[in-house]
């Protein structure tokens, strides 16, 4: 009984999170322009996506950007966690609210502030302007996402690994690593999640020759957002959704095997 | 109106703050005699002073300063009393500023009210949706628990806008879901261009935040110890608050943290499923930003904003168990 | 590792120091809204002249102002509304055009040959314009709507959507209580912001918004909507019930126009996209797809009766006269953005 409970509440909790994606979907589909009007089926905007220059383009920086960033954050962020981890009491405190400040600022000011940077040092802004700037807003949410796991990790395995005879290096990679894992690739998924959509610091960060999705999108809000969108959309979810569950699938194969195969 | 030429004393700070960092990193590597593990903090901290406290120091020198460069601190004036710039400039043009501007105005401070009062709740709300769903999911006989959780993340990959303006066609008067309740027989509600839309926009968007978190803290927990206290015997419910909500409170609070912050600076939400009707805070500033061209009082607007924030999330770590030392077992 | 990431950072940051390359003599760099353009006409431009259009879109003038501030040099044409423009021409940030290399400028309408927003016409060519109105539901008013007072009565209650914009807002109020929307008189713009608190106080409002108004009409969200008249030609485009009125007290003229920066890389290109913008072929197949109003007389006579007659695109001269352009209103902008505050933080 309990267990009808759960997995209704799951069910429930995903409907929520996946309604408006079917709407998204389906509106793709429209052959009218506007989303006020259903004027049949049609497939015209997916077609319209492959002769637009402007979206593959803008798709292309969008996914090379965002697999960067995250790439770059992750690096730094779990780093930075291990080391925060190791501080004392006061400068662990200050460390925190360092990295508490980026997610306090609105995007407009992060946007204009990293702008004001950019002008003042005579960068020219484009492309790595921007891939700095999703790094930048990218680290605290990896730090936030591998730090719990370290509190969670005994903390005397690592000085025991470091009796025993290892290396520091070896210890961290061997003791350290593997437990807070599930936390680096939470974090980089963050990381990615977060590139992907962000507009506002993209916009200032990027000359207007360098547009990403959302920026692009964003543009188009004005005179009203073209279903093309839509179906660009729609495409990336499958897309997505199927290398997901791929990669889940053989995660949890190895898994198995290793649980299976191994002594207990 | 951008000012390139910084004065001596910004670009005297800049530099300090520099030079502080160094000896910083100096003073721990003498500390610790060596290398240790903390100094893995340091390419961090360097990266955050270049990209996120020189700016909020660029900022800060706007937030300072009024249009001609001069120090003031009139801007922070404006939060408070949000007619204090018009109530000067009604006098110079020769009005009476209490016929026209009158009182104090209150529209920064009633938005920030609001705003942080909007994020409380939809972390409330997130902690309430998402912590069942994360605990149901990191159940250990529950197998499909880990593709749950990449279904949780996949709905975030698109587009923000895209995803806001599909609730508007499920919300709108004459949206799915009213068009379904008409269908039925039933009368019309009023489900946009008020609160309750924004709030749901609001968990829509950061409900995932608060799962990963949570749902990390959950799933690597060591079994065997609710296991122990139900043996010793235990119910379930008390087991749970007792063993296993406690050891998953570091995952909380990131949860809260990644959804409360945020939160506190929401535009377009408001503007779209809200229908413009009240302003939040990030609307605010982006207009005092853009339309309003004051990049002034725009900065003070947001340092106050982030100093309440973080002084906010500050309270929240006294909470936190962490002094206890953690994983005790 | 950290040294690894050091090296890498300190790539990153040089990479970016590469300083912009020197302009291909065959370029023009055009900064224009989204969806403003036939893409075919940009086609047909490089086809004819050799030159490539690098295009570049923006979302606000208030985004473009702060772009083209920040980047000089980077763009050649730009679209400013003429507010923005006037703002630029004060801040000195566009060069006189060379009407010789565009010569088919000559056909821009005459109302519009010595506009406010450019005395003497020396900075800009008009690239399209339009009304601000009433947009309304036909099947649900008592009588064709000629007034914004409309606006303002019981009889809608709750199905009003008004623009979220304070100048645009604050002018319909304005324009209502008989004053200029340019007003700079702090006792009639409280006078408008009063009118704006009571009308959201009273529930006639059901929403302020931008983009989002045009859809909601066709789908029948609301009865009364201020819109701007190319909005307004989508909505009945799509939904026939609907119809457009500029009302009898007047209301305000927009245009957007073509400049080019002080700094830019590519003059003689950039007229020579102005210039090819104007011939009254392109002209006419760009009216066509944006539905917007043209500002060049040979095009509008080449697309016929159905433009000429339509009042919505095509408004008699006196509905021009009522009408006013918005004018830089830099040293009272506290004013109006202080006064809109009131109105949206109403309860």
């Amino acid at each position: 009984m309990t267990k009808f409970i759960k997995r209704g509440y799951l069910v429930l909790v995903l409907l929520f999170l996946y309604v408006p994606i079917v709407v998204l979907i389906l509106q793709s589909f429209n052959a009218g322009v506007s989303r006020a009007k259903w004027e049949g089926f049609s497939l015209k905007w997916y077609a319209d996506l492959f002769q637009s220059p402007a979206i593959t383009n803008a798709l292309y920086i969008t996914v090379t950007i965002a697999l960067l960033a995250s790439f770059f954050a992750t690096i730094i962020g779990t780093a930075a966690a291990i080391g925060i981890h190791a501080m004392r009491r006061r400068p662990q405190a200050a460390m925190m609210t360092l990295t508490n400040i980026p997610m306090t600022m609105p995007d407009i000011v992060t946007g204009i502030s990293l702008m004001l940077l950019f002008i003042f040092t005579r960068v020219q802004r484009g492309y790595v302007t921007m891939l700095l700037a999703h790094i930048t807003f990218n680290i605290p949410y990896v730090i936030l996402s591998v730090l719990p796991k370290l509190k969670q990790m005994n903390r005397h395995s690592y000085e025991a690994a470091l009796d025993l005879g290892a290396t520091p290096g070896y210890a961290l990679r061997k003791v350290i690593l593997p437990f807070v894992m599930p936390g680096v690739i939470t974090g980089a998924l963050l990381s990615f999640t977060l590139s992907l959509d962000d507009f506002t610091i993209s916009y200032f960060t990027t000359s207007p020759l360098v547009q990403n999705l959302s920026t692009l999108i964003y543009s188009e809000a004005r005179k009203g957002i073209k279903p093309t969108m839509n179906a660009l959309s729609a495409l990336m979810f499958v897309a997505l959704l199927i290398l997901l569950l791929a990669i889940n699938r053989r995660a949890t194969k190895a898994q198995e095997t290793k649980t299976n195969g191994g002594t207990k | 109106m951008i000012s390139m030429r910084f004065p001596p004393w910004a670009i005297g700070a800049m530099i300090l703050g520099l030079a502080g960092f160094a000896v910083m990193v100096a003073a721990n590597v003498r500390q610790n005699r060596g290398v240790k593990r903390s100094l893995f903090a340091y390419p961090y901290s360097l990266w955050m002073v270049v990209f996120t406290i020189i700016p909020l120091l660029l900022i800060a020198y706007y937030a300072f300063t009024d249009r001609s460069g001069q120090f003031t601190l009139e801007n922070f004036r404006t939060f408070w009393d949000s007619n204090h710039e018009m109530n000067k400039q009604l006098a110079e043009l020769g009005f009476d500023p209490a016929a026209l501007g009158g009182a104090r105005g209150t529209v920064n401070v009633d938005t920030l009210v609001y705003s942080l009062w909007m994020a409380f709740l939809c972390t409330v709300i997130c902690l309430f949706l998402g912590y069942p769903a994360a605990l149901f999911m990191a159940d250990r006989q529950f197998r499909l628990g880990a593709t749950l959780v990449i279904l949780f993340i996949i709905p975030m990959w698109m587009n923000f806008l895209l995803r806001t303006i599909a609730w508007m066609s499920l919300l709108e008067d004459n949206g799915l879901i009213n068009s379904i309740l008409t269908a039925l027989g039933l009368p019309r509600m009023q489900l946009m261009y008020n609160s309750q839309a924004v709030l749901l926009g609001m968990v829509y968007n950061y409900l995932p935040f608060m799962v990963f978190p949570v749902y990390n803290a959950l799933s690597k927990q060591d079994y065997r110890l609710s296991e122990a206290a139900m043996d010793l015997g235990a119910s379930p419910i008390l087991t749970f608050w007792r063993v296993t909500m406690p050891l998953s409170l570091p995952g909380v609070i990131s949860g809260i943290t990644m959804v409360f912050m945020p939160s506190v600076t929401t535009f377009f939400i408001p503007r779209v499923l809200g229908g413009g009707n009240t302003e939040m805070f990030g609307d605010l500033i982006e207009r005092t930003f853009l339309s309003a061209d004051n990049w002034n009082v725009g900065s003070a607007l947001s340092l106050i904003m982030m100093v309440l924030i973080l002084m906010s999330l500050t309270l929240l770590r006294k909470v936190d168990p962490e002094g206890e030392g953690g994983s005790t077992i | 590792m950290k040294k690894l990431i050091s090296l890498v950072l300190i790539a990153l940051l040089a990479l970016s120091m590469i300083p912009a390359q020197a302009q291909n003599p065959g370029v023009v760099n055009v900064f224009n809204w989204e969806d403003y353009i036939d893409e075919e006409v940009i086609r047909l431009f490089e086809e004819e002249t050799g030159i490539k259009v690098n295009y570049m879109r923006f979302t606000l003038n208030e985004d473009m102002l702060v772009q083209v501030r920040t980047s000089p040099g980077a763009f050649d044409v730009v679209f400013p509304s003429d507010y923005a423009m006037e703002r630029m021409i004060a801040e000195d940030l566009l060069q006189p055009i060379d009407f010789s290399k565009v010569p088919n400028e000559a056909h821009t309408m005459d109302w519009l040959r010595n506009p406010d927003y450019d005395p003497g016409h020396v900075h800009s060519v008009p690239y399209m314009w339009g009304t601000v109105g009433i947009l309304y539901d036909t099947t649900r008013v008592a009588a064709p709507i000629d007034s914004w007072g409309a606006l303002f009565s019981d009889t809608y209650k709750g199905e009003v959507f008004m623009l979220d914009s304070p100048r645009d807002t604050l002018g319909v109020a304005l324009k209502y209580l008989g004053y200029s929307i340019n007003s700079k008189n702090p006792e009639e713009i409280k006078a408008a912001a009063d009118l704006l608190i009571k009308q959201k106080q009273d529930g006639i409002v059901k929403a302020y918004q931008v983009d989002e108004t045009k859809d909601k009409m066709v789908a029948g969200e609301g009865i009364l909507a201020v819109m701007w008249s190319g909005d307004a030609q989508y909505a009945i485009n799509l939904n026939p019930d609907l119809a457009y009125v500029v009302p009898k007290e007047g209301s305000n003229v927009w245009v957007d126009g073509m400049v080019i920066p002080r700094e830019a890389r590519n003059v003689d290109n950039a007229h020579a996209f102005i210039n090819f913008l104007s011939r009254p072929d392109i002209a006419q197949m760009n009216c066509e797809y944006i539905e917007y109003s043209s500002p060049n007389q040979a095009a509008i006579e080449l697309m016929g009766e159905d433009y000429a007659q339509n009042p919505n695109l095509n408004p008699s001269q006196e509905t021009i006269d009522s009408c006013e352009f918005f004018h830089d209103n830099q040293d009272v902008k506290v004013l109006y953005e202080t006064f809109w505050g009131m109105v949206k933080n109403a309860k």
